[in-house]
């Protein structure tokens, strides 16, 4: 074990990112792009094992262990910063830059984590830090945003800090290894993972928030908090059943909601879920097959959905304009962004020689091996309807459908770098999927591109697109958004605890008054007594330092007479 | 007029591309009889198995969502001043 890779990878980016507010132009420019690269560097000069533990109170902290699925995730995070930080040197907000890259740290450092106390301690980084990057986008919006963001992901940090206790007090040991959720620490700690994943009832958070940070920040929360929640799920409950009806509800929820909505980035969030539903489904299902699907599947949608949110991301910086129905034929004047925004459509909806195709397919094929006919014909209804969504739905809408009159250019030289990096890499892992499938956790015995395979899928998607465009006078984009679970807080809660709040703040605004009142009462008294003119506090004279004096021995020869 | 649009949105491109789609559909459902896949739950082994699914699906998805749209949809003020 050299000194390098004793060194957290994790705090490459933690402590980068606290210098970055300290420098300016190029000097912050160049270090936002060194630090991922330096962190994939000293990722891969790990080596499998504990590289450095810590004592702390009873416990040996495991703080760096890698493995294949370890590496694996901490690489695609520390590459998303790399594309992230390039596609955002222009964002003039440093704390977003900054949160982003302490953020993307701590990503890295779960992924690296040995035991549970490292993973929760690097989770709550997390926690924060993303909330910063909604916040620094500066609108009231963005602000009330993140603090719902916060409470829910705090909410969640409460049962997995519950869960790891119980977990603990159980078993004697602080290890993260594989579980299933059959003790009250188990399921806490299972609640808790799901709820950064976006999974039901509280799955509202991600489309609530995610759209409210900047053109850039968004970019970054696509990334980290739900694949990492899918990375210790991986580790934490395979094969758990569970998580093969959450991800297929997930799975559709993203579908309906996303269908519904008319805000881009709404859209795009939507279906944040929608994919991570695939990923939690492959989880479930638990086979070798479906775990290298699901791990393989949160690889390729960190890079795809970073370039639809990228793409999205200009427009909004081109245009200021985020809904459906203010947009459309920015094709004509934005070919490279529409180009980007299209091979990432085309690969979330897993179309040959795309990304996705030979990922998502591999958690098709687990519920095959498993004969798990519900799961796979609801994972096909999937794979059709992600292509109506964001495959078709979301370029449609921004890109093309009726002429907004809008005709701006395509962004600056930094993120049409930052969209085309990521489109070759969704093509290039689409057309050549060896390098990502020698990645995996588990030996990969598949090959994606068999004729069947291949015509079946382009069967399943355009007749999806057939739906879409016949059924183009349903879609019509209108002034709307969906009620979700969020609803249950931010109204019914207002409505019941309202009048508590209200009373409350009453109760505590009298208390508040009457205590000023009793310190003005008190100050007064002091004033009085010993203030300029009080009688504590005048200067003493002679004459009634005498006067004194005859009190006080005329009063000692009485008690002396007495 | 419509020599000012862009070749891509004038009405004759736009029924050339429809017409280059649904030739596609049609050669992918005809290369359905030429190709054996591997059913595994029966369903999936019905001709163009894929092409009827999708679309169906789709169709489902698309009324479904239209249908909890009416009870569910809200102007996208409805949250402001909260």
């Amino acid at each position: 074990m050299t000194a390098s890779s004793a060194f957290p990878p994790a705090l490459v980016l933690i402590l980068g990112g606290l210098l970055l507010p300290l420098l300016r132009g190029y000097a912050r420019s160049i270090v936002i792009l060194a630090l991922p690269l330096l962190t994939v560097w000293l990722v891969w000069q790990l080596p499998d094992g504990v590289s450095l533990s810590v004592r702390f109170l009873e416990y040996r902290l495991e703080v760096v262990k890698a493995d294949a699925l370890g590496r694996l995730f901490a690489t695609i995070f520390a590459i998303m910063a790399f594309a992230g930080g390039l596609f955002a040197l222009n964002q003039r907000r440093v704390a977003e830059l900054a949160a982003a890259s302490v953020y993307a740290g701590s990503a890295v450092g779960v992924a690296l984590a040995g035991d549970l106390i490292t993973l929760f301690v690097f989770w709550e980084i997390m926690a924060i830090t993303s909330t910063l990057v909604v916040w620094s986008r500066g609108s009231e919006n963005s602000y009330r945003a993140s603090m719902r963001y916060l409470q829910v992901h705090l909410f969640g940090g409460v049962l997995l800090m519950a869960g790891i206790v119980a977990q603990v007090t159980d078993t004697g040991t602080i290890a993260f290894t594989a579980m299933t959720p059959d003790t009250p620490g188990t399921w806490l700690m299972l609640a808790g993972f799901l709820i950064n994943a976006g999974a039901p009832p509280l799955s509202a958070w991600l489309p609530d928030a995610y759209p409210e940070a900047s053109y850039s920040g968004t970019v970054f929360l696509s990334a980290f908090t739900t694949k990492a929640a899918v990375y210790v799920l991986l580790r934490g409950f395979p094969g758990a059943e569970i998580l093969i009806y959450v991800g297929l509800y997930m799975m559709l929820y993203g579908i309906v909601y996303a269908l519904l909505e008319n805000d881009m980035r709404r859209i795009l969030a939507y279906s944040i879920v929608n994919q991570v539903g695939f990923m939690v489904t492959g989880i479930g299902i638990g086979t070798e097959m479906a775990l290298n699907g699901a791990a393989a599947h949160a690889f390729t949608h960190i890079i795809y959905k970073a370039l639809l949110l990228m793409s999205a991301g200009s427009v909004l910086y081109m245009t200021g304009k985020r809904k459906c129905s203010d947009l459309g034929g920015l094709f004509q004047s934005m070919p490279l962004t529409t180009a980007c925004g299209i091979i990432g459509a085309l690969s979330i909806s897993s179309f040959p020689l795309t990304s996705g195709f030979i990922s998502k397919s591999m958690i098709s094929q687990g519920a095959v091996d498993e004969r798990l006919a519900v799961t796979w014909f609801l994972l096909a209804a999937g794979t059709a309807g992600v292509f109506l969504h964001a495959g078709i739905k979301f370029p449609w809408f921004v890109f093309f459908q009726k002429d907004s009159g809008l005709r701006p250019p395509d962004p600056p030289l930094n993120m049409r770098l930052a969209m085309v990096l990521f489109s070759i890499l969704c093509i290039g892992l689409g057309v050549w999927p060896q390098p990502l499938y020698a990645l995996l956790p588990y030996p990969v015995d598949y090959a994606p591109y068999t004729v069947p395979h291949v015509v079946n899928m382009l069967q399943l998607l355009l007749f999806s697109g057939l739906a879409f465009f016949t059924m183009l006078p349903l879609m019509r984009r209108t002034l709307t958004i969906t009620l979700d679970f969020d609803w249950f807080y931010r109204t019914l809660g207002k409505w019941v605890l309202g009048p508590a709040a209200t009373l409350t703040g009453n109760a505590l605004r009298r208390a508040e008054t009457e205590a000023r009142n009793w310190i003005g009462v008190l100050i007064g008294f002091v004033f009085r007594h010993h203030g300029p003119q009080g009688a504590l506090a005048r200067s003493v004279q002679a004459g009634s330092m005498a006067f004194w004096m005859i009190v006080l021995l005329g009063a000692y020869l009485v008690l002396y007479l007495v | 007029m419509s020599e000012g649009k862009h070749w891509l949105v004038r009405r004759r491109s736009i029924r050339v591309l429809w017409i280059v789609f649904v030739a596609v559909l049609a050669v992918l459902v005809v290369g359905d009889v030429f190709i054996y896949g591997h059913p595994t739950f029966g369903l999936d082994g019905t001709f163009a198995f894929y092409a009827w699914y999708g679309l169906l699906t789709c169709v489902v998805m698309i009324l479904l969502a239209k249908a909890m749209g009416v009870l569910l949809k809200r102007k996208d003020t409805y949250y402001d001043g909260e």
